[in-house]
């Protein structure tokens, strides 16, 4: 990597830069999040920062854009020394953000999140209006089409991220920065963003894109900066580099980017469930009548759009919700509400559960590990010492001996939840599931906010435990995890399933049709003859 | 019950009113801007005892208003510290600052005016005294009309008119301004105005600045116009009232006077048992006629009222996060 450097100054005569970061240094209290940061992105440029989760690159964003005041170093904007102490600082030196998590306003008009902080002057009315007139040149030159007075919580996700840039553009961002913006999109209007994106970039706008996905680095990047454990460890033309080499760098050694696996032996039916329907607490129905099996020895995965059914599937599975309709596990009914229906009782039944929210329903994070080994299973026989009193020492040296083969950092049964980072929590979840040799296993965003390296090692436990002749009910918004672990694939829109694949006959496209709830399988099949 | 009869209740409802209306706004405002402010009746408190004692002392009811909003200010101030500076508990610091008004107010009127802590009877210029509005007598024998309007709309005092002015100064303050726009969304979502680049600390400061205010002159209203003087617990729960108005009208300013009125009209029902009587035909008792507003809050607090969903950052510290 030590050609980038020169790269990069070879091209600081033909373009100058939008912004130069010289050796940023943030500490919080005894962790250095970031350490002697140096970037130069060149005018014009989409430029990725990748990086595992706590590498440091949202700090370095958070400093950019006056969130966090850097220790140490210094911002140029346009080859001006810039400091920026706050977000306003930011906003006038033409640098504009979207959240991973959008900071508008539910109950507002997309003009209102638009004018909030930029307004003209004391009354409204001539601020609206001037908005209203702005949006639409933009929603002309770059495609950025926006209801301005639909209320936010109406739109749909990829909409409400489009009024964030829009709310960047408005302030006339030269620069923008987005923060994992795929995160909650469809392939589809993933697709649609990295056209806007390419299209602020023809305009001269320059794109800071932080992600974890390499696909998207590869995709979108003209230049891509990696960063590990707080450094920068290197900056390199995104067409000179493979996802491979980036993985690499990130991690700090080799990655098993693709999930090894045999083909899948399933044998009799595990789990099986008949028109399952939930209603959440306004009496809306976000489960529709669900009908599924899984075998023993197959990995069902579950593809869609966040928000429709699949957490509620879960929840009605793993009794953490009323459900109706009907599910037997190896042939014996199970209730789905009243006595008997708790997750307690799943567990005892068979079924183990890794919850999506791993912080809400996963761990309690203020408690200690050996502590969060026993939920679930606290009424175990072999953790009771007497009729009375829990025997802690067998559940700690338990807890050691899981940490152990999960390879938990660090092992130590004693600290509290919360001091473990993202992966090593979720191991803790894994291990306390896998181990207790369930018949089925639920297990919802295996990976979510888990470094490429635990990534690896779940995956790895998942396939384990399907070739040790387990079912598991995968439930992922990672497509590329669904595509890569599941033996068939379910779609789920809308609180239904929209169809049933093979991995090895489908593709990205075709499941993104199911997952924007179009069922058409022959429109794209013509789609894809036509390409 | 006869025409007269039934303008001399509404009188008394636009009278007792006034006060749930001014501590209903100022809650809207400290709300809205997602500060959950429960120490409305301790505000009023405080400002009623020194709107009553400076009144008293200088013979001014003006001098005693703005004793009492800077007495209310003075504790809206420390529920600024506690609820955003601090980021404490806002229940519990406005449940402290109520104990804290309940107190020492009784302790300092006593102090002053050894009078078993009430502050001297006011008359005159130490009060607020009923405003004749124009042309109210001449207009006074028009049938139907000139009545209500020399009975129930003119013939209160400036504090009351001031108030009723405040509800349509109020939804354009909100739904008209920048500074509207912003105390609106702070109180949904503050990272949205944090990354705007506008200050969240400064806007939730102003709103509470404003319900200190509007206590302020709730409690110098009750003090200095509604009754002469000062008296221990004098607000009477009123606070409560108040939000559970608040919540009635679902922290919208116009539909919040009308919560206020129909409060004040329970409240004036409860004064005049003879006209209820004679209506509902049939013996009512007087406490169960006192009980009424408090009864309806009850109600109101425990969501008969269809729901009510409040702004979305209500009484959550915001921490800056990224």
């Amino acid at each position: 990597m030590a050609a980038s450097a020169d790269n990069m100054g070879r091209q600081a005569t033909a373009a100058p830069f939008a912004i130069e970061l010289k050796g940023i240094s943030k500490a919080f209290g005894p962790v250095q999040a970031n350490k002697d940061i140096n970037i130069a992105v060149p005018k014009g440029t989409i430029h990725g920062i990748i990086g595992e989760n706590g590498a440091g690159k949202s700090t370095l964003m958070s400093i950019l854009y006056g969130f966090y005041k850097a220790d140490s170093g210094q911002i140029l904007v346009g080859g001006q020394p810039t400091p920026i102490p706050d977000s306003q600082s930011a906003i006038r030196a033409g640098i504009g953000m979207v959240f991973q998590h959008f900071k508008l306003v539910q109950n507002f008009t997309v003009l209102e999140n638009i004018v909030l902080g930029a307004e003209e002057g004391a009354l409204l009315n001539t601020s609206l209006g001037k908005a209203r007139q702005v949006l639409k040149d933009l929603a002309q030159e770059y495609g950025l089409n926006v209801d301005p007075d639909a209320l936010i919580e109406d739109l749909s996700v990829g909409h409400q991220q489009r009024v964030e840039i829009l709310k960047a553009l408005y302030r006339q961002a030269d620069i923008l920065i987005l923060d994992e913006p795929t995160g909650v999109l469809t392939p589809d209007e993933a697709d649609h963003l990295f056209r806007i994106l390419r299209g602020l970039k023809d305009q001269g706008k320059t794109i800071i894109l932080i992600t974890h996905k390499l696909r998207e680095i590869m995709e979108a990047t003209d230049n891509v900066s990696v960063m590990r454990r707080g450094t920068m460890v290197a900056t390199v033309k995104t067409r000179d580099t493979s996802p491979e080499q980036l993985a690499e760098l990130m991690v700090g050694r080799k990655v098993l980017l693709e999930v090894e696996k045999t083909p899948p032996a399933p044998g009799k039916v595990v789990l099986s469930v008949q028109d399952l329907r939930v209603r959440d607490e306004h009496g809306v129905e976000r489960l529709k009548g669900v009908s599924l099996d899984i075998r023993a020895g197959e990995i069902l995965g579950i593809a869609g759009v966040a928000g429709n059914g699949q957490s509620e599937l879960l929840a009605a599975l793993g009794g953490m919700t009323k459900a109706s309709g009907t599910i037997t596990l190896n042939g014996v009914p199970l209730p789905l509400s009243g006595p008997g229906s708790d997750g307690q009782s799943r567990r005892e039944a068979g079924i183990a559960h890794v919850p999506e929210d791993r912080h809400h329903h996963g761990l309690i994070l203020d408690f200690a590990a050996w502590e969060n080994v026993a939920f679930g299973y606290h009424n175990d026989p072999k953790y009771q010492k007497s009729a009375l009193f829990m025997d802690n020492d067998a559940l700690r040296a338990d807890t050691e001996k899981k940490m152990a083969t999960y390879d938990v950092r660090p092992p130590i049964p004693t600290l509290e939840a919360k001091n473990f980072s993202g992966g090593n929590q979720q191991k803790i979840v894994v291990a306390r599931e896998v181990e207790q040799n369930p018949d089925l296993l639920l297990i919802g965003q295996p990976t979510r906010g888990v470094d490429i390296g635990a990534i690896e090692f779940i995956h790895k436990q998942i396939v384990a435990l399907r070739d040790a002749g387990k079912a598991i009910l995968l439930v992922s918004v990672e497509l590329d995890e669904i595509m890569s672990l599941s033996d068939r694939i379910a779609v789920m829109f809308d609180g239904q399933i929209m169809g049933m694949r093979d991995p090895a006959s489908t593709d990205e496209r075709e499941l993104g049709m199911l997952m924007a709830g179009m069922t058409g399988t022959s429109d794209a099949k013509l789609k894809k003859e036509a390409y | 019950m006869d025409y007269a009869t039934l303008l001399q209740v509404l009188d008394t409802t636009v009278r007792l009113a006034t006060p749930l209306l001014l501590a209903c706004l100022a809650g809207l405002y400290s709300e809205r801007a997602g500060i959950f402010d429960i120490g409305l009746e301790g505000k009023m408190l405080s400002a009623a005892m020194s709107a009553g004692a400076v009144a008293a002392l200088t013979g001014s009811a003006w001098a005693g208003l703005l004793a009492g909003i800077g007495a209310s200010m003075l504790f809206a101030a420390l529920h600024g510290l506690a609820a955003i500076t601090f980021r404490g508990n806002q229940l519990i610091s406005g449940v402290a600052l109520n104990f804290l008004a309940s107190g020492l107010t009784v302790l300092i009127a006593q102090a002053m005016f050894k009078q078993g802590g009430r502050t001297p009877p006011l008359s005159g210029d130490a009060r607020f005294n009923p405003v004749t509005l124009p042309g109210a007598e001449a207009l006074r024998d028009v049938p139907l009309i000139g009545p209500l309007y020399y009975e129930v709309i003119s013939g209160h005092s400036v504090l009351v008119y001031i108030a009723f002015l405040i509800v349509p100064f109020t939804w354009w303050v909100l739904f008209r301004t920048r500074f509207g726009l912003r105390l609106r969304a702070v109180g949904e979502n503050p990272a949205a105005v944090d990354t705007a680049g506008v200050s969240v600390i400064g806007l939730r400061f102003a709103a509470v600045a404003i319900t200190g205010i509007l206590c302020g002159v709730a409690g110098a209203y009750m003090a200095t116009a509604l009754q002469a003087g000062f008296g221990r617990e004098m607000t009477a729960g009123r606070g409560y009232i108040a939000l559970a108005a608040l919540i009635f009208a679902k922290w919208r300013p116009v539909a919040a006077m009308w919560a206020c009125l129909l409060f004040g009209f329970f409240q004036a029902l409860a004064l005049r048992p003879d006209v209820v009587q004679s209506v509902v035909q049939m013996k009512v008792p007087v406490p169960l006629l006192d009980a009424l507003p408090y009864i309806l809050t009850v109600l109101v607090l425990a969501g008969f009222v269809g729901k009510a969903i409040p702004p979305r950052a209500g009484g959550q510290p915001y921490v800056k996060e990224r």
